[in-house]
């Protein structure tokens, strides 16, 4: 499959955040958004996941047989963890397990604990998680179902050096498996993507 | 519908364990209750009289109490725009949050309000009805609320213009509610149609309810 940004513009109460930009990303590929705070990163990935409309331009996937939308074949991540602290870890992966669709609960709790070695804090009150912890429990969700499209916000704020790693594992593992994979970062994650696109420029 | 009872399981288990759902509810009834023969004195008659209007003013405001909380926590830590990225339309998740809502403030209360009516000296040949009316009743009062919590979602202290908004969609569900409960002694068959009426409410609220708020989400998240 194939995603397409055709000439996106973005605007934002009124202020252009960036204009007539373009790209295409095909299987296995993954593309990285830099640039300064402002420069439309965030809006960029909520414009793909379709939170929002473009002021111009169109977003279209191409060699897929169904129609769902792009939002409904992507894992999106950003700067809130989207967790309920009066559930338990496992709780909460469940409860995103069933609404994603998982065709197998029990097997996708089980991959997402394992992506950040979770297992142990299972039962444990996600109330009680430390920042990093509850980073790393939201960002276990991109393994509880196989969605081809991670449009990840700044993955790796709060992770520490050992998570940082293991997420850049799942990233590489996900585009090996043709899976496509936008994501912004100020410090890099410790992927090579295929392309990068530095959004402080067409501003 | 695997999704949609998992909605409403994991909105039961959070308002159990968070506790502001039924116990806050059920808690400001019974307050009002107990305060109110209290503030008007022990004329029986008086309190018989005003026993269903009272009941059914309560049960309005308690669903009131706990509006905003209905979509506010999942905007606030994202949860929201996980949801429009999910297989299940917009409008299916506002019908789950208002039936979560409904089973934890309306339901109660309106089980509750037989026995809460004693203290108001309700006669008890209204008790069935007034459990049917408010049964009804208040399912009708959180698709409304939906609605309200919707439109006010992104706003932090929405509780006021909530209610100010969702107040004048309530009057008909007070009037046939009312009716439904009070009219029964003074005239005879009005306790049948009233309820077929907040019925009609009810159905219509089933179906408006839910494509209103999915579109006032939606705008809000653009």
């Amino acid at each position: 499959m194939r995603l397409i940004a055709d000439k996106i513009d973005c605007e934002r109460g009124g202020r252009r955040v960036f204009s007539d930009l373009s790209f295409t990303l095909g299987s296995g590929e993954g593309l990285l958004l830099t640039g300064a705070n402002g420069s439309g990163k965030t809006s960029l990935l909520r414009l793909i996941a379709g939170l929002g409309d473009p002021a111009g331009g169109t977003f279209s996937i191409d060699g897929m047989d169904d129609d769902l939308a792009i939002g409904q074949r992507s894992h999106y991540v950003a700067h809130r963890n989207a967790l309920k602290t009066a559930l338990s870890v496992e709780e909460n992966l469940a409860f995103w397990a069933k609404f994603m669709g998982a065709s197998d609960v029990a097997a996708g709790i089980e991959r997402g604990l394992g992506l950040f070695n979770l297992d142990h804090l299972a039962s444990y009150s996600a109330g009680l998680l430390s920042q990093g912890q509850a980073r790393r429990l939201a960002l276990s969700r991109l393994e509880l179902v196989a969605r081809p499209i991670w449009l990840l916000d700044e993955p790796s704020v709060g992770l520490d050096e050992a998570s940082c790693k293991q997420l850049a594992a799942a990233m590489n593992s996900h585009m090996d498996k043709g899976g496509l994979l936008i994501a912004t970062t100020h410090t890099g994650l410790g992927v090579s993507f295929t392309k990068t696109i530095d959004m402080s420029e067409g501003a | 519908m695997k999704i949609f009872l998992a909605l409403i399981a994991r909105d039961l288990t959070l308002a159990i364990r968070q506790g502001g759902g039924v116990g806050m509810a059920l808690g400001f009834f019974l307050a009002v209750m107990v305060l109110l023969p209290l503030g008007i004195g022990p004329d029986l008659k008086l309190l018989q009289r005003i026993a269903p209007g009272a009941l059914w003013i309560t049960l309005l405001l308690s669903v009131l109490l706990s509006a905003d909380r209905i979509f506010q926590p999942d905007d606030d830590d994202g949860s929201l725009e996980l949801f429009s990225l999910g297989l299940m339309p917009m409008e299916l998740v506002a019908l789950a949050k208002a039936i979560a809502h409904w089973i934890t403030t309306g339901l109660p209360l309106a089980i509750a309000a037989p026995a809460l009516g004693v203290l108001l000296n309700l006669d008890s040949s209204l008790f069935l009805p007034l459990l049917a009316a408010m049964g009804l009743g208040s399912m009708a009062l959180s698709l409304l609320a939906t609605i309200g919590a919707a439109v006010t979602v992104g706003l932090k202290r929405g509780g006021l213009i909530l209610s100010l908004l969702i107040l004048p969609l309530y009057v008909p569900v007070l009037i046939f509610g009312v009716a439904a409960t009070a009219g029964q002694n003074a005239m005879p068959g009005v306790f049948g149609s009233s309820l077929l009426i907040l019925l009609a409410i009810a159905l219509a609220c089933l179906v408006l309810a839910p494509a209103a708020s999915a579109a006032l989400l939606r705008a809000h998240m653009k």
